[in-house]
């Protein structure tokens, strides 16, 4: 009869199609298809900046752990310890930077730069930390650079992903910290060798606080020297930089001055009562 | 090496990229001078005799974009090929100023927008980052903003000039452009204020359409631009 007929209409035209034939009626112009297109293009460029921004967190955040920890150490029997932990640590971050490497590969490193630079700025700070307290020297960006040339870990690594080297048999990624990350790195480091310095004399350690003068002058010096060359951000890290060389100074000329008149187990308050008036200074609570 | 050798490394790299950038302002000061000459030309269309002179007017920003392309050529070899993002934030603004001059162009020309692979053969760059120095494609998007905006002027003022068609298809093809920017997902950034500038170039537009509707002067209009086109 006519209703099986009809049953039969519906079937021959399901609601899909029905949809797909209306936009036949319209289909997209020119430019709504250019628009699609330029949204996916868009999309795309802001998840990956995302992705390199959450890197950058997680780096920032597990460098800042590494110096909390690097703090700790003291050249008594746990020292040891202590810098093995650290270089678990800066591993960790090192693998987090493999994967901002892999994410920039076939990019233009600069169109991202904004969103990991604040994460390379606090590893090498923290790198350069770990550095000075087992060599007492700085460590230089190429020397930084160098550890972060990574090869594939695994199988799937190697099958999955692109990479910089056209030999499939062992991929490489790689990543520049810039002459400028560097620099503010090393700047913020500047703030932790000073507040080494004053916790190291509270440990009753009198010698450090008159090598990190002297090692913090010639740094002090770098940035002299290079001014206004770089861009502000460089420069501004100048002044705070000066303040840190100051206390550290100040530190040293009250142990010369009075380290002799006060017994060594009360060096320790002398610099406590000091610290507490720098944090007042910073604010800290 | 020692800190001070570091530094003085360091300082040479840093002097390297400011030298650099020097040589790119002054490219990029002869740009904007351009642009700013093609400006000009093409800002006479606002006035009553401008209209006519339309075709004129292209040409010769056409010829203009030629000094353009020149010029670009030259700015292309003041940096490393594969650093195009390093120094960008130097020409992004003269470079948005070509795009929405291009796409000024190109619809007083055929009254359609002009495409991203169309900009980069006027302006003489590439539209692909892979093949050299390109367009980006929110250099593009905000150029052709601009563009929006020139537009709903252009409308008000056809109206003055007694032109009564123009502003209709003007109108058509914002909206147009509106649906298409709604697509997009932008980011609270510099497009995206530019982006919200756009709806009150629709609404001025819209504005013009609708005076001229309640007075009957579209009827007008419609029935002249059937013999127009």
């Amino acid at each position: 009869g006519s209703g099986g007929f009809r049953k039969r209409k519906h079937d021959n035209f399901p609601h899909g199609q029905r949809r797909e034939e209306k936009e036949n009626v319209n289909p997209p112009s020119a430019l709504m298809t250019s628009f699609k297109s330029f949204q996916l293009e868009l999309d795309t460029r802001h998840d990956k900046y995302e992705r390199l921004v959450k890197l950058s967190r997680d780096i920032t955040i597990e460098s800042k752990r590494t110096i909390f920890l690097l703090h700790r150490f003291t050249s008594a029997p746990n020292g040891e310890e202590i810098l093995n932990e650290s270089e678990v640590k800066l591993d960790a971050v090192r693998r987090k930077i493999k994967q901002v490497a892999q994410e920039l590969i076939g990019e233009d490193m600069y169109q991202f730069h904004r969103a990991i630079s604040p994460g390379l700025q606090e590893y090498v700070e923290a790198v350069s930390f770990q550095y000075f307290i087992k060599t007492r020297s700085l460590i230089s960006v190429e020397e930084i650079n160098k550890q972060l040339i990574f090869t594939a870990e695994d199988r799937e690594e190697t099958t999955n992903m692109t990479s910089n080297s056209h030999d499939k048999q062992s991929p490489t990624w790689s990543l520049k910290v810039t002459p400028v990350d560097y620099l503010l790195g090393v700047a913020d480091l500047t703030g932790e060798l000073m507040r080494l310095c004053i916790s190291s004399v509270g440990n009753g350690d009198i010698d450090t606080p008159f090598e990190l003068s002297q090692f913090l002058r010639q740094i002090y010096d770098g940035f002299t020297f290079i001014g206004n060359t770089g861009p502000y951000e460089v420069s501004k890290k100048l002044y705070t930089l000066k303040q840190s060389l100051a206390k550290v100074e100040n530190a040293c000329y009250t142990l010369k001055v009075r380290g002799s008149e006060i017994p060594k187990h009360m060096l320790a308050d002398v610099f406590s009562t000091k610290t507490e008036l720098i944090d007042q200074e910073e604010g800290l609570p | 090496m020692s800190v001070s050798e570091m530094f003085a490394a360091l300082q040479g790299a840093l002097g390297q990229d400011q030298d650099i950038r020097e040589e790119i302002r002054k490219e990029v000061q002869a740009l904007e001078q351009t642009a700013r000459e093609i400006l000009t030309l093409l800002q006479g269309v606002h006035q009553g005799p401008g209209f006519q002179h339309i075709p004129k007017k292209c040409q010769k920003a056409r010829e203009h974009f030629g000094t353009v392309r020149t010029q670009m050529e030259s700015l292309k070899t003041k940096f490393p090929a594969d650093q195009y993002y390093r120094f960008h934030e130097h020409w992004r603004f003269v470079l948005q100023r070509l795009v929405f001059l291009a796409a000024f162009v190109v619809y007083l020309e055929s009254e359609t927008l002009v495409t991203r692979e169309a900009v980069a053969e006027i302006l003489g760059i590439e539209a692909d980052r892979e093949r050299g120095f390109h367009l980006d494609i929110e250099d593009y998007l905000s150029g052709v903003l601009t563009l929006a905006s020139e537009l709903a002027r252009l409308a008000v003022n056809s109206v003055t000039a007694g032109d009564y068609a123009r502003p209709l298809r003007i109108s058509t093809f914002i909206n147009e452009l509106d649906s298409g920017f709604r697509l997009l997902n932008l980011k609270n950034d510099s497009l995206r204020k530019r982006y919200d500038g756009l709806k009150y170039d629709v609404k001025k537009i819209e504005e013009v359409v609708y005076d001229l509707s309640i007075r009957g002067l579209n009827k007008e209009a419609t029935v002249g631009a059937g013999g127009e086109k």
